[in-house]
This record gives structure tokens, C-alpha cells and sequence, in this order.
């Protein structure tokens, strides 16, 4: 290192990776397809380069290309090179070379770190395995050096963790040790191929701030890829925007995101929602309401001991009263087991339920399923998947026809023209019905849930992390339509997400949930705008800012341990009562 | 060791399930065409004499009397004595259990000493020559009846190339071992073809998962990502597999035992049934449902020692 990199506190930009012209080809039944042409980019010591773009732009792709792990025979480097600081040329490598690269020059994150890492072996031996292999260490010093690693990825209780499987730790701590296996053999570059798609945002959070931190004391460099403009605002020094297997753009962040060239990219960074950008919602005349619930408690027996009997419960949801008026969205909002799915499938009865859940005036609560059949068309669902929510073997047409066949409501000519209308409303082409989910993109696929859920002409609709699995720019255009539709058939929108950015564009109400309870609820306005409850702070201090040159502060500390909704039969969780600071504006106070 | 506690209360849920095995066996058996008396007696016993053994055996008791004077002798540990072994079924059986048992264990260890390694053969060369011939093979040994395959291998490694015995059980545990290679491999072969597709399958699986993708970025050679990362995980659906497919197994030995004339517990069923020897028949279905319901409580103790995630408690 020179005297004057040094002085800096950063090195003048020294290149690791080259990648120079790369072409992956990958063989589909139709033909050789590129999905990955002519790229070029080079990574700097110490930075973090950022590979963005949708799915299908070919980001991973080009992750596995580097590290030479092409799912095989299918892909396959059809030109270009791929060479390491030293002159290392990267492609067309034995497997038994690259081997020796990977890890200990090269490391790599993944999106899922359960699927990652292997259910059936401890932690401990996990992290070992990684170090006898490369010769990091003897087998007696092995389980030292993991206790190190752990204790470097600041994963808590690291001595416990060594004995557990990777079930018994969090999504949060499961990409820590991932982390910890990655950085192992001290490799020179960490690529991270969405490591925090899969975790709640206080969680990405953390786990971004590790990533920086460890950076900074190692020296790593970091090609992250991401669909998330939010993350590359925050981790970036440069951004290298991809589309359709091209460079659209390569640029500093900062340029990036004041002055995108390419109209690409000014579309994408249009597209991404951004927390407080959204215009302000008319005010609704709230004087009658289509969802009226109160007091819903949802709570699953836990079973266990010598006769298998119910021992505890799992309160998934405690006491939640909300209602919502024709034409309204309330969104709520949490970490990933707050209860608020659960609130999604006690409106529909899909779970046994407590309380009372009124549409448009009639009671749920306590019917037969006979009884219970034809009001049921009130409330319809959108799924966060419509790959799984669809059926595969059966086409889309027969898919939107089935309520309206199932309920008796049309046949023959009828139910073809219906069909055929809602497939318009949602803006396909009304021919297209008799084609397999198979056949549409993932936002068509959207499209036809949603034209499923408006068969029945539902008063109210659940959508549960409905625009979650897609892209940004589709996003946009698949909340575009709730909204009409909303507006023309006076729908009462149930949004669960957990996205804050998009709940801020849809939302007239927020209910923000924590262990089953709602802990704050009120206008959007008065929720995300002037929180008051320190876990909405919290949450809202986790979310990233679309914008290079705003620092996110750190995520503010979780006050006290983390609850467990799980409690013996004769330990009632203590509810926590809301009082109103503003009009329309509830805020929970301590245990009653 | 908690997740292991279910070992403990397990037994208390085979109470019902023996009871309503007992029902079931003991009232199929009667319905049975056919006089127990008269085939002890032949066709020509006098009405007196075929009176005089129903009454020493109980067969002219109502039917749920006969029953409940069987569960009196369960409760006495007696199944009831055999009408043409003039013993008492359980102690008859405790001499046929052994030749059974080894052959089941035969059967099930030979199976998967021929399916790991096929399946793993296939899985590591999934859509080449070796792939295609483990599959048809493997297809192939569903299709053949093990009656059929008894006799084949019996022809070939017995008869034409005198390697092993051709039936019988024998008395030291070389003999034994040696006796139940054949028999043991009949059974195998159409166990084992079930056993390397689910294999297979969960091979392939596994060598496209995120864990193995992961591991070989970690740098770990292929023989290791496959034989520590993705071979436990595809063993554990097979242990299932393997457990579901037991009842198949007792039956097929019912037909091996006859085939090389091993003197298990098939044998005396097969025995039993044409002599209308009513405890006999019972006592072998029951000594049956017994060891299907154990071997199931072994294969879920395998599937909570091989798989940390499950919690059977």
C-alpha cells in the first residue's frame, strides 16, 4: 500500500476482477439462448460494485459465472474472460483450480441462507469443513477458529451456536454464518447475490451494516447484486445496471441516481418506491364500513408431553380490532411472524378464529361451512405467488371460471363472456384463456389472481404481500390496477406487506403489528410520517433510502428482548392498550 | 435427548392398533370355507368325534365368545394351541421367528447395499448411458414377481454354478448367512429398484440444491459435496420409503420362505391357512402387525437421528 493510499484511508482504485466481454449461453428446449452478452466490468479493491437490475437480467448469472459454478450442462461461458488481479485467468479453469479459488480468493452469499446451508449438519461442523478444506488450520485448532468467526459476525451466544442446526437460528442468523463461512479463508472479494431479499428490513439492515463493517476491517471487496435500488443506495460505490443479459448503464452511484443516462434506468429508478413520495390520498367518507373486526384472536395449540396433549398456545393474533370503508386500504404492517398473514386467512376462514369478522355487515364468526358458503364470495384473496397460486395443469380461463362455477353464479355463454371480461379488466387479452399459467410472465400471472379474486365481485379483498415477488416496474403497473379497480368498485383493500415504501403508496390507514398485536395504527400520514411507537421507529429507521446521498442512520436499538408468542394455556399474553394521541391516530401503551 | 422422548409413549398408541388387528385377523380367519374338525379328523370322522374336538378347541362357541377366551389367554401368554402342532401358537412361533427376522434384515441391508450405489451412479450421471441402464434396470426389477426371481437366481447361482445352497436354512451362523443370501436377494432386487428411484430422485434433487451449490462455492471437491451434503439429506425420505413398504416385504416373505423352503414364519402361515389352524394363522398375522407397527417406531427413530429438524414429541 503507498504512502499516499494510506494517508487517504483508501487505496487509488486497483483492479481484482477484470470481467471483459462475457457471454453465457444457456441451452432451453428452443435453442441456445444468451442470457448474459458482452459484459464488462472491473471491481477495485476495498469497494463495493453493485450489479443490479430485474429478474432475468442475468446478475446471477454472471455471479455464478465468476466463481465458475454455471448450473452444468445447460450453461456455458461462451466468450469472454473473467481474470483475477494477479493475471489468473478465471474461465475455462479445471474444476479441481477453481476450487482452490473459491473461498479463499473468492467467496459467495445467497439469497436463501436455510437453503444454503445444510439442514442436517451443525453449524460448527459447517464452518470447520470450510477451514480443514482449504488448510486454514489443524482439526484440533478447527473449533477455535469457527468460535472466532462467529464471534466475527457478531452472531450472539456464539459458543451455543456451534452445537446447533441451521433450523434453531434465525433467517438474520443464518446469513451471519453464512457470512462467517464465506470470509473463512480471508478471500479477496465476497460476492453477495441478494443476501437480504429473504430477511425482514430491521434484519437487512443489520446484516448490511455487518457487511460494511466487515469491509472495512478486512479489506473485502464486494460485487452485491440486488434488485433492491434501496440497498444499492446504501451499499454502493458504483452501479453497473443491468436488462436482458446487457449493461444498461455503469456509473458512481451518486451520478447514477442524480443523472441516470439511459432510459432504462431513469425508468427503474422512477419505478421504486420511495417513502413519503407518494401523493396525498383523498379523504374518504368513513360513515358505513365493509370490514368490521373486533377483538379477532387466532391462537394455535401447541402439542406436546407424555400424551401428546395441548400444553401451550401460539397466540398468532390478540385482540386486533380494525375496520376498513368502501374504497379504503388499510395496510398492515410487520416482521415476518407478527401475526399479520394470519389476520389474511381468518378473514377468508381459513383458520379457526375467535372475535368477530363482519363484511359488509354479516357475521363470519361461528357459521357452519354450509352457512358460511355463499357470503364467502364478500371476501376474496390475492396470494404473494401467483406461480403457486395458480394450478399449473389447468388453464388460466377455467382457473377465473371455477368461483363463479363453484358459487353456481354462471354457466354456458355466460360464464365464458364473464371470463372473458374480467380477463380485460385486468388488462390481458381476453384469448389468452386458454393458456397455462406457464405461458405469462410473472406480473400476467399477477394479473390472472387477480382477475380470479374479482370473479365473485368481492366487496373486500385481501392481498397478502401481493407485489412482493415482482419487479419494481411491474409493480408499479400491478398496483396501478388495484388502485382503478379499487376506485370503480368501491373495494376495501386489506394490503399486508411488509415493503413500507410501497404500504406508503397505497395506503389510507397503516396498522403496524408486532407479536399478534397492533401496536400502532392511524392514517398513513400520521403512521409513517410521525411515528410514535418505538417498534415503528424502529421499523421505519431499518428502511433503505433510495438515495445515495441521504445516510441512513443506524437501525434504533429493539427495546427489550424479543417476545414469544408462544405461552402456557394459563398464561393470557397481556394485551396492550391503545390510546389515541391524535384523531384516528392509536398508540399502545405498556401491558395492561 | 427430548426429541427422542416419543420412544417412550409410543407403545401407549399400539394398544388400539393391536386390538384392532386382533379383531380383524380373528374374525377373517373364520371366515375362511372350510371345518377345522373335519381336517384334523379327515373326511370320514363320526359326527361324535368331530363334536368332541370342536368342543376341545371352542370352535362351537359363539364367535365373540371364542374371542374373548382368546384375549383371556393373551392376558395368560398363551395365543392358543395350534391344531396340527398340538403346541401353543406363541411357543411355535418363537421357534420360526428367527429364520424370518434374518431374512427381512437380509433383505433390507442387501437392498440398500445395492441402491445407494445405483442410485448415486445415476444421479452423478444424470442423463447419460449409466443413468439410462440404472433406470431400466431398475424399472425392470419392479416388474418381476420375486416368485419368478427365486427361481432364477436359484438356477443360476445354485444349480449351474453350485455357489450357494439351493434351499433349507442350516444350523451355524455361516451356513445361516450363506442360506440367506439367495432368498435375501429375491426380495432385494424388487425392494432395492423402489429404493434407487426414490434415491435418485432425491439425489438429482439435492446435487441442484442451494446447500450443494453452496457448498462447491466454498471450494468443497464434488465427492464431498455429494457424499456429506447431499446424501443424508436424500436418505431420510427413503427411510420412509422404506418403512412404508415393510408390510410388502413380511408379505414377500411369505412367498420366498416357500420358495426356498425356509422354515419362518411365512412357511407356517402358508401351512396354517391349508389347515384351517385357526391360532396358527392368527398368531402369525399378529406376530406380523406387531413388527410392522416396530419396525415403523425404528424408521421414525432413523428419521430423528439422521434429520435434526424433525421433532416427533
Amino acid at each position: 500500500m503507498s504512502a499516499a493510499a494510506e494517508i487517504s484511508g483508501r487505496e487509488a482504485s486497483r483492479p481484482v476482477l477484470t470481467v471483459k466481454g462475457l457471454t453465457i449461453q444457456v441451452a432451453t428446449p428452443e435453442g441456445a439462448k444468451i442470457v448474459v452478452e458482452d459484459l464488462g466490468f472491473t471491481l477495485n479493491h476495498g469497494e463495493t460494485l453493485c450489479l443490479a437490475g430485474e429478474s432475468g437480467s442475468g446478475k446471477s448469472m454472471t455471479a455464478l459465472a465468476i466463481m465458475g459454478l454455471l448450473p452444468k450442462p445447460m450453461a456455458r461461458i461462451a466468450s469472454g474472460s473473467i481474470t483475477l488481479a494477479d493475471g489468473t485467468e478465471l474461465t475455462g479453469r479445471s474444476e479441481r483450480a477453481m476450487r482452490k479459488i473459491r473461498a479463499q480468493r473468492i467467496s459467495m452469499i445467497f439469497q436463501e441462507p436455510m437453503s444454503s446451508l445444510n439442514p442436517v449438519m451443525t453449524i460448527g461442523k459447517q464452518l470447520e469443513e470450510v477451514l480443514l478444506e482449504h488448510g486454514m488450520c489443524s482439526r484440533s485448532e478447527a473449533p477455535a477458529r469457527a468460535l472466532d468467526l462467529l464471534r466475527d459476525v457478531q452472531l450472539t451466544e456464539a459458543e451455543k451456536r456451534l452445537a446447533q442446526y441451521p433450523h434453531e437460528l434465525s433467517g438474520g442468523m443464518r446469513q451471519r454464518v453464512m457470512i462467517a463461512i464465506a470470509l473463512a479463508c480471508n478471500p479477496e472479494i465476497l460476492i453477495a447475490d441478494e443476501p437480504t431479499t429473504a430477511l425482514d428490513v430491521t434484519v437487512q439492515a443489520e446484516v448490511l451494516e455487518l457487511i460494511r463493517a466487515l469491509q472495512r476491517e478486512h479489506g473485502t471487496t464486494v460485487l452485491m447484486i440486488t434488485h433492491d435500488m434501496g440497498v444499492v443506495a446504501e451499499m454502493a460505490d458504483r452501479v453497473v445496471v443491468m436488462r436482458n443479459g446487457k449493461q444498461e448503464e455503469a456509473a458512481p452511484v451518486r451520478e447514477l441516481f442524480a443523472a441516470p443516462k439511459t432510459a432504462y434506468a431513469r425508468e427503474l429508478l422512477a419505478a421504486v418506491p420511495r417513502i413519503g413520495a407518494a401523493p396525498t390520498r383523498p379523504e374518504l367518507e368513513r360513515t358505513r364500513h365493509t370490514v368490521d373486526v373486533e377483538d379477532l384472536c387466532v391462537r394455535f395449540p401447541m402439542r406436546g408431553g407424555l400424551l401428546n396433549r395441548v400444553n401451550a398456545r401460539l397466540h398468532a393474533v390478540e385482540g386486533v380490532n380494525f375496520r376498513i370503508a368502501p374504497g379504503e386500504t388499510l395496510a398492515l404492517v410487520g416482521e415476518s411472524g407478527c401475526g399479520k398473514s394470519t389476520i389474511g386467512k381468518a378473514m377468508l376462514s381459513l383458520v379457526p378464529y375467535e372475535g368477530s369478522i363482519r363484511i359488509e355487515g354479516q357475521q363470519m364468526a361461528g357459521l357452519s361451512p354450509h352457512a358460511l358458503k355463499p357470503i364467502r364470495r364478500n371476501v376474496q384473496m390475492i396470494f404473494q405467488d401467483p406461480g403457486a397460486s395458480l394450478d399449473a395443469r389447468m388453464t388460466v380461463g377455467k382457473q377465473v371460471a371455477e368461483p363463479l362455477v363453484v358459487h353456481g353464479l354462471a354457466s354456458g355463454s355466460e360464464l365464458q363472456d364473464r371470463v372473458e371480461w374480467l380477463f380485460r379488466r385486468v388488462g390481458l387479452p381476453a384469448d389468452h384463456i386458454d393458456r397455462f399459467p406457464h405461458e405469462f410472465s410473472g406480473g400476467q400471472r399477477q394479473r390472472i389472481c387477480i382477475a380470479r379474486a374479482l370473479a365473485l365481485r368481492p366487496k373486500a379483498i385481501v392481498a397478502d404481500e401481493s407485489v412482493s415477488a415482482l419487479d419494481v416496474s411491474v409493480q408499479a403497473r400491478v398496483l396501478e390496477l388495484l388502485r382503478e379497480l379499487q376506485e370503480e368498485e368501491g373495494l376495501a383493500y386489506l394490503f399486508i406487506s411488509h415493503d413500507m415504501a410501497v404500504i406508503d403508496q397505497v395506503a389510507d390507514r397503516v396498522a403496524v403489528m408486532n407479536l399478534g398485536q397492533i401496536v400502532e395504527s392511524g392514517s398513513r400520514d400520521q403512521v409513517l410520517r410521525d411515528p410514535q411507537h418505538a417498534y415503528t421507529r424502529r421499523l421505519l429507521s431499518a428502511v433503505p433510502f433510495p438515495d445515495p446521498t441521504r445516510q441512513r442512520p443506524p437501525v434504533i436499538a429493539r427495546e427489550g428482548p424479543v417476545g414469544s408468542p408462544v405461552r402456557p394455556l394459563d398464561d393470557p399474553a397481556p394485551r396492550f392498550p391503545l390510546a389515541e394521541v391524535a384523531p384516528g391516530h392509536w398508540v399502545a401503551g405498556d401491558a395492561a | 435427548m427430548h426429541r427422542f422422548r416419543f420412544i417412550l409413549y409410543r407403545p401407549i398408541q399400539f394398544i388400539p392398533v393391536l386390538f384392532g388387528i386382533s379383531v380383524i385377523t380373528f374374525v377373517l380367519v373364520r371366515l375362511i370355507p372350510g371345518d377345522p374338525a373335519r381336517i384334523i379328523l379327515g373326511t370320514r370322522a363320526s359326527p361324535t368325534a368331530l363334536a368332541n374336538i370342536r368342543a376341545q378347541y371352542g370352535l362351537d362357541e359363539p364367535m365373540w365368545v371364542q374371542y374373548l377366551f382368546f384375549l383371556k389367554n393373551l392376558g395368560a401368554g398363551e395365543m392358543g394351541r395350534s391344531t396340527l402342532y398340538k403346541i401353543d401358537v406363541l411357543k411355535l412361533i418363537a421357534t420360526r421367528i428367527e429364520p424370518t427376522l434374518a431374512l427381512v434384515a437380509a433383505a433390507v441391508i442387501l437392498s440398500l447395499l445395492i441402491a445407494v450405489p445405483f442410485a448415486a451412479l445415476s444421479a452423478r450421471r444424470q442423463g447419460r448411458p449409466t443413468d439410462h441402464v440404472v433406470r431400466i434396470v431398475s424399472t425392470a426389477g419392479i416388474g418381476f414377481p420375486p416368485f419368478w426371481l427365486g427361481v432364477m437366481l436359484i438356477i443360476l447361482f445354485s444349480v449351474k454354478l453350485g455357489w450357494l445352497p439351493v434351499s433349507g436354512y442350516g444350523n451355524t451362523l455361516g451356513e445361516k448367512i450363506q442360506h440367506l443370501i439367495l432368498p435375501g436377494l429375491t426380495i432385494a432386487l424388487s425392494l432395492s429398484a423402489v429404493l434407487t428411484r426414490s434415491l435418485r430422485a432425491g439425489m438429482i434433487a439435492g446435487l441442484k440444491s442451494d446447500v450443494a451449490t453452496a457448498a462447491r462455492a466454498r471450494g468443497m471437491p464434488e465427492n464431498i459435496v455429494f457424499w456429506r451434503h447431499v446424501v443424508p439429506n436424500a436418505l431420510v425420505p427413503t427411510v420412509n420409503l422404506l418403512a412404508i413398504n415393510i408390510g410388502w416385504l413380511i408379505g414377500g416373505t411369505v412367498v420366498v420362505e416357500s420358495v426356498f423352503a425356509i422354515p419362518g414364519m411365512g412357511q407356517l402361515l402358508v401351512r396354517g391357512i391349508f389347515t384351517r389352524d385357526y391360532m396358527v394363522v392368527q398368531g402369525v398375522a399378529m406376530t406380523f402387525a406387531v413388527a410392522t407397527v416396530l419396525i415403523n417406531l425404528l424408521a421414525d427413530i432413523l428419521t430423528v437421528a439422521l434429520d435434526p429438524r424433525v421433532d416427533l414429541s
